[in-house]
């Protein structure tokens, strides 16, 4: 068991910078999301800390040990790979053994070991088995079988349900959580998924371009988002922004970017509403509805209201308002200023 | 509906009728051969040729196998298959490791080197035999079976099939066993050899029969009856000016020479066959 902590930690690939600089402490047992779009550096990021790839500057500290300059084996780390990297000639024992067979454990510890996993994780059925004869949900236990047999003091997983359809993925992000629970061993956990991202971490990090644009509980990342890079990537349907002059008797900087996110929006009428446009289209989801309105500055606004709400017609004038406390206001660097 | 089933089975007997035509054309010599093997020498020289296998079989084949002609068959037999199974293991093993270097390591000057080995392709032994000559009788190889192995070892055509193969292997699987543990060599034996191993076997079978067909090499090199190999040791059968030649024991020897080849085409064709069902990757 160990904390990691991340130290002004660069990366250059040759003359490109691609990770400008991260700090985090991570706590013992804590269960980190790494999020952001693609090619932001998430993937780096987190093979910085595997070693298996070099860090240009700063300190990564695992335990209490600066791992810079160790090989992965030496780190006490574990990972679960994107394709899940099993090795095809080995059957599903010889898979999760591997790691175990190199370090000299001896036999009857390493059954002993392949023996529990597979139970935690219902492999038992298909120890004897090659990867190729499993499905993609059962691969995938397999590649998480192989970490935890191990027993390392940091799990780091990179996009590990990104192969999987979409129910399996709900289903194994809830076992992967509950595992972790479980097991309480620090986790590093890369995706571009917001769900998976706000449903799995203690804390996230929203990266972009190589920067931890914000590091908090996804609570406070959703409620409070520290850029307007933060506020337009986590939450679905994404918050709105217009400028100052489309909310009416709006008195503040006149520089920077609003935001209020949809389900904060409520129609009105016209003479509370200090929101206004034409309702451009509808969309019934079942339990809600999404109405989206063009501004007269041609900004789009979208509103999110319960499925029996009554929704505007297309091209009806419509008028929407939202409690002051739900206002975001952004500077013109796209800082958050309350 | 019957009418179909019908002019399936014509076409299923038109099939089978061409192959077996086929089959008989291609192996009537071979079986010229194994007649001519089996009866003697008056009677052959005599027209017209036996068409049946005499009763001679096993008087021609030990005489073959015990005395041949310069040499024993059973010794020319045995340094062709040394020298076939040090050709076709040494390449797979140079070709492997150094197709492993080109593709895993990163070494000043890499992709010189790869041009280096690839360039090598379009030198045929023959362009470089005098000089490959001249290096081994330097280094007293001449009449050994280093001398018949080593110049013949390296292979670029094999090395470049590893190197194309190890480049699907995908990035992650070899740093999924750097996170296991594994040093390079162990993720070379434990992980890239065993994915390798259909490569392998088609490699062995065709480099097997490479190496058994040489016949310019052993004849530069060999001097020594004792050290010639079967494909050559036939050439060298056949009489010079008036002697006559002893035709039943060259077609036994010439039947002798078939049956290594042919029993490594049947049984690596069996582990081909079963690497190719099972494959993997
Ligand atoms: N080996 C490399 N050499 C040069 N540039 C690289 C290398 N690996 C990654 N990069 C660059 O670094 C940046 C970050 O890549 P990274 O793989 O970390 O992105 P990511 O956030 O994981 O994206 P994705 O969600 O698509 O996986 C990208 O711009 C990429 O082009
Ligand atoms: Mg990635």
């Amino acid at each position: 068991m160990a904390g990691i902590t991340l130290d002004s930690v660069r990366k250059s690939f040759g003359k490109n910078e691609v990770i400008h600089g991260i700090d985090i402490d991570i706590r013992d047992g804590e269960f980190i999301v790494i999020v952001g779009p693609s090619g932001c550096g998430k993937s780096t990021l987190l093979r910085m800390v595997a070693g298996l790839e070099t860090v240009t500057s700063g300190d990564i500290t695992i335990g209490d040990r600066r791992v810079n300059d160790l090989e992965p084996m030496d780190r006490d780390i574990a990972m679960v790979f994107q394709n899940y990297a099993l090795y095809p000639h080995m059957s599903v024992f010889q898979n999760m053994a591997y790691g175990l067979k190199i370090a000299g454990t001896p036999k009857v510890e390493i059954e002993r070991r392949v023996a529990d996993t597979a139970k935690l994780l219902q492999l038992e059925d298909f120890l004897e088995r090659r990867p190729r004869q499993l499905s993609g949900g059962q691969r995938q236990r397999v590649a998480m079988g192989r970490a935890i047999v191990r027993q390392p003091s940091v799990f780091l997983f990179d996009e590990p349900l990104s192969n999987l359809d979409a129910k399996l993925r709900v289903q194994m992000r809830l076992e992967i959580k509950a595992l972790q629970q479980k097991l309480g061993v620090t986790s590093l956990y890369v995706t571009h998924d917001q769900v998976e991202a706000m449903t799995l971490a203690e804390r996230m990090i929203v990266m972009n371009d190589g920067v931890a644009e914000q590091i908090g509980e996804p609570r406070d990342v959703y409620a409070k988002p520290a850029t307007n890079f933060v506020a337009g990537f986590i939450g679905s349907p994404p918050m709105n922004f217009f400028g100052p002059s489309a909310l009416k008797g709006y008195t503040g900087d006149s520089g920077g970017t609003l935001g209020v996110r949809p389900e904060h929006l409520t129609l009105c009428d016209e003479t509370r509403g200090r929101l206004s446009g034409v309702a451009k289209y509808t969309e019934v989801l079942g339990a809600e509805t999404l109405v989206h309105l063009v501004m007269n500055n041609g900004e789009s606004l979208t509103i999110r209201q319960d499925g029996d709400s009554p929704a505007p017609d297309p091209g009806d004038n419509c008028f929407a308002d939202f409690e002051s406390s739900n206002l975001n206001v952004f500077d013109s660097q796209g800082r958050r200023v309350t | 509906m019957s009418g179909m089933v019908e002019k399936r089975g014509q076409g299923y007997w038109l099939t089978h009728v061409t192959l077996i035509t086929g089959v008989l054309i291609i192996f009537f010599p071979i079986y010229l051969a194994f007649v001519a093997s089996t009866v003697t020498q008056p009677e052959i020289v005599k027209p017209p040729m036996p068409l049946l296998p005499g009763d001679h079989f096993l008087e021609n084949y030990r005489e073959a196998l015990v005395s041949g002609i310069n040499a024993p068959v059973w010794r020319m037999l045995l340094n062709s298959t040394l020298m076939a199974l040090g050709i076709a293991l040494g390449k797979i093993i140079i070709s492997l490791l150094s197709a492993f270097a080109i593709v895993y390591f990163r070494f000043p000057a890499k992709q010189f080197f790869f041009w280096l080995i690839f360039l090598t392709l379009m030198l045929p032994v023959e362009v470089r035999i005098v000089p490959t000559y001249e290096v081994v009788a330097n280094f007293g190889m001449l009449n050994s079976y280093s001398g018949l192995i080593l110049p013949l070892i390296a292979s670029a055509t094999a090395t470049f099939l590893f190197r194309q193969f190890f480049l699907t292997v995908p990035d992650e699987l070899a740093e999924a066993a750097r996170v296991d543990g594994a040093k390079s060599m162990r993720f070379f034996i434990d992980i890239l050899l065993p994915m390798s191993r259909t490569n392998i076997a088609a490699l062995f079978v065709i480099l097997f029969i490479y190496g058994w067909n040489q016949y310019l090499w052993p004849l530069l090199v060999t001097t020594d009856p004792q050290m010639n190999t079967i494909v050559m040791g036939i050439k060298q059968m056949f009489p010079s000016g008036d002697d006559i030649a002893n035709w039943p024991v060259i077609m036994a020897t010439a039947m002798l020479a078939m049956l290594p080849p042919i029993t490594v085409v049947l049984f690596m064709q069996k582990l081909f066959i079963k690497g190719l069902i099972e494959t993997e990757k």
